[in-house]
């Protein structure tokens, strides 16, 4: 690139304004990064749902609890093959600082439905041996420094005064990279029988099915729906993916904020950039003119002007983006409200591919604008 | 030039402008600066075009050097009409036919002098010693080999003056055009400059146009023309 010295002679001409607009753009990409990540915590499980399940949770709402005795009467439905189901217990362990959540299930069905959660089977026969017995995943033991063997102590404000003691039997990893390991399961029978009275006993959170043949999934969830009609629990069953996006809802659309917030960031960015450069350009028709009596060709000044803008935004958003999965790389910022905190890969290329767009972008005007400028015009304004 | 069997007219003039008129359009009026005007410029001369401010001296070395086009008639350097070229072609030809010096030197002052003069031989293929090497030499011959690294601001306005000369001259053009060399230099370092054109034209061979109104500029011409109310006359106009 033997025009380089030429491009980077003119970004270092207004030093201030280079840097302003380098500094701009760059937290514009950190921003970028770390909302990307954030939206990937909240609904990053969606995408990881299995096809063949579906999610069986109260019609009116998410917190409404549905009776124990549906999980016969959704295994006689044709076409179903596992019911189980999960309670959420909301508990606290020390402090409500050290979130991450734990679910009284039952332990056979359960880790048949999710074949992503991965225990060793001496570890899975003493859970089904010890009614006090708890697994949790990897990411948590290690934030906890918890052996197995340890004994837990957790409070529910949900579910009574008391604090619940748990036998911690085995700690499981995750079969694939976003498999979230942060979870604690325990025994359900456990759950009900210790719950105080008057919690909801006999009542459960939602129940998870497998279905025999994902093609038939939404016929299953209709049949599912209506055995329930009438009754005073009436279920709204969608696939997981749906189930997990319906939990994103509860706290706002949140690709809809992420995108709108980057939206109003890369606007401005935008036009902070495009004024850069068309500054840029105005301040020196008459060394483009000069160039062009030398014998640029109209295309290569083109090229000159696209070239500086594409490094600005190359530099501000390479530099941006790198700070961004610096930021990231450590995973979850919070000590566990965010489990799937991440900064993919793909929204990495994303950014890569804003970086371009915005550098031809806030370029191509300005650069236009230099190309068709007449020769004998632009040296008479020196 | 070395194929011998091509049909160009035997024509003895490097540049020769017939017929050309030019009008510009404003937007109420046109105003008309040059009337079907003649000229022949032969090879190895060293022509000064002298004339009253507004007389059309830049338009018409504009036209030579093909940054613009005329209304009406012909230009033909090198025996190349150059007036019906596309803007693409007009600038590759540029490049290889013609050095602009510019009253104001015009030189870019994010690069170094050397830089500068290297900038018209980016356009050609040559390789990077190669374009050292000649950068070197046009240095040499303005004289300012010792200022190569500097930026122009630090140089004066006769040394930038010099790096626009090299500039100008480094890829060997056809024909070197100068509008107001000395327009903004003192006398010594105008004269300077002058004895330097002079040299390129009696040493070099090098065909220089170059537009002036001093008159003790144009007397180091070999020949000098005068424009007046879009005329050229070989005598200046009372
Ligand atoms: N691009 C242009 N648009 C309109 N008028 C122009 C343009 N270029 C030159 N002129 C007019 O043409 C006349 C001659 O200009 P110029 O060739 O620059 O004169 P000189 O170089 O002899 O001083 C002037 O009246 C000038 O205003
Ligand atoms: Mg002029």
């Amino acid at each position: 690139m033997k025009y380089a010295h030429l491009v980077w002679g003119n970004l270092k001409r207004k030093k201030l304004r280079t840097l302003l607009t380098l500094l701009s753009i760059l937290v514009a990409f950190v921003l970028f990064g770390l909302l990307c990540s954030i939206r990937q915590a909240l609904v990053g499980g969606v995408e990881l749902a299995g096809a063949d399940r579906l999610v069986v949770r109260h019609k009116v709402s998410i917190i409404q609890l549905l009776p124990e005795s549906y999980q016969a009467r959704m295994e006689r439905i044709p076409g179903v093959d596992l019911v189980v189901h999960q309670t959420w217990f909301g508990g606290v362990y020390q402090d409500p600082k050290n979130f991450f959540m734990q679910n009284p299930v039952q332990p056979e069905p359960f880790l048949a439905m999710h074949p992503e959660i991965v225990l060793p089977p001496a570890q899975r026969d003493a859970w089904l041996k010890t009614r006090t017995g708890a697994i949790v995943g990897r990411t948590t033991a290690e934030r906890f420094q918890w052996k197995v063997g340890d004994r837990i102590p957790i409070r529910s404000p949900i579910w009574g005064q008391r604090t619940w003691e748990f036998d911690l039997v085995g700690i499981y990893e995750g079969r694939d990279k976003g498999t979230d390991t942060t979870p604690m399961f325990f025994r359900y029978d456990y759950f009900d029988e210790m719950r105080e009275e008057g919690r909801g006993r006999g009542l459960v959170g939602w129940y998870t099915i497998r279905v025999k043949d994902p093609s038939r999934a939404a016929e299953i969830a209709r049949l599912v729906d209506q055995e329930f009609e009438n009754s005073p629990a009436e279920t709204k069953t969608e696939p997981e993916g749906a189930f997990a996006q319906a939990w994103a809802r509860q706290i706002g659309n949140i690709t809809l904020i992420v995108a709108g917030i980057l939206g109003a960031v890369f606007f401005t960015i935008l036009l902070v950039t495009g004024s850069t450069m068309s500054q840029a350009v105005r301040e020196r028709i008459g060394e483009l003119g000069v160039l062009k009596a030398i014998g640029f060709t109209p295309a290569q000044v083109l090229g000159l002007v696209l070239a500086e803008s594409c490094t600005l935004a190359g530099l501000g958003g390479g530099l941006g983006l790198a700070l961004a999965w610096l930021l990231t790389v450590n995973g979850d910022p919070t000590g566990g409200l965010l489990p799937l905190f991440n900064f993919r890969t793909a929204d990495l290329l994303l950014g890569v591919g804003l970086c371009v767009v915005l550098g031809v972008v806030t370029g191509l005007l300005p650069a236009l604008q230099a190309m068709r400028l007449r020769v004998a015009d632009a040296l008479r304004r020196l | 030039m070395s194929t011998t069997n091509e049909t160009q007219p035997q024509d003895s003039a490097l540049v020769r402008i017939e017929g050309v008129e030019k009008t510009f359009r404003r937007a109420s009026e046109d105003v008309h600066v040059l009337a079907r005007l003649d000229l022949v410029v032969p090879p190895g001369e060293f022509l000064a075009l002298m004339g009253p401010s507004g007389s059309g001296k830049s338009t018409l070395l504009n036209l030579i050097g093909g940054l613009d086009r005329p209304t009406q008639g012909s230009v033909t350097v090198a025996g190349e009409r150059i007036d019906t070229l596309s803007d693409r072609r007009l600038a590759d030809w540029r490049a290889r036919h013609i050095g602009f010096v510019f009253q104001l030197y015009n030189l870019m002052p994010v690069l170094t002098a050397e830089r500068n003069v290297e900038l018209p031989l980016l356009l050609t293929h040559l390789g990077k010693a190669e374009r050292q090497k000649h950068v070197a030499t046009a240095l040499a011959m303005v004289g300012l080999s010792h200022r190569a690294k500097h930026y122009p601001r630090t140089l004066s306005g006769g040394e930038q003056q010099r790096v626009g000369i090299a500039r100008g001259i480094v890829t060997d053009p056809t024909l070197l055009l100068c509008d107001e060399p000395t327009g903004d230099l003192d006398r010594k370092a105008g004269d300077e400059i002058l004895n330097l054109l002079q040299a390129l034209n009696r040493e070099h061979g090098k065909t220089i146009i170059m537009v002036t109104h001093d008159p003790h500029a144009s007397a180091r011409a070999s020949r000098t023309v005068y424009l007046n109310k879009g005329r050229l006359s070989n005598e200046p106009v009372s």
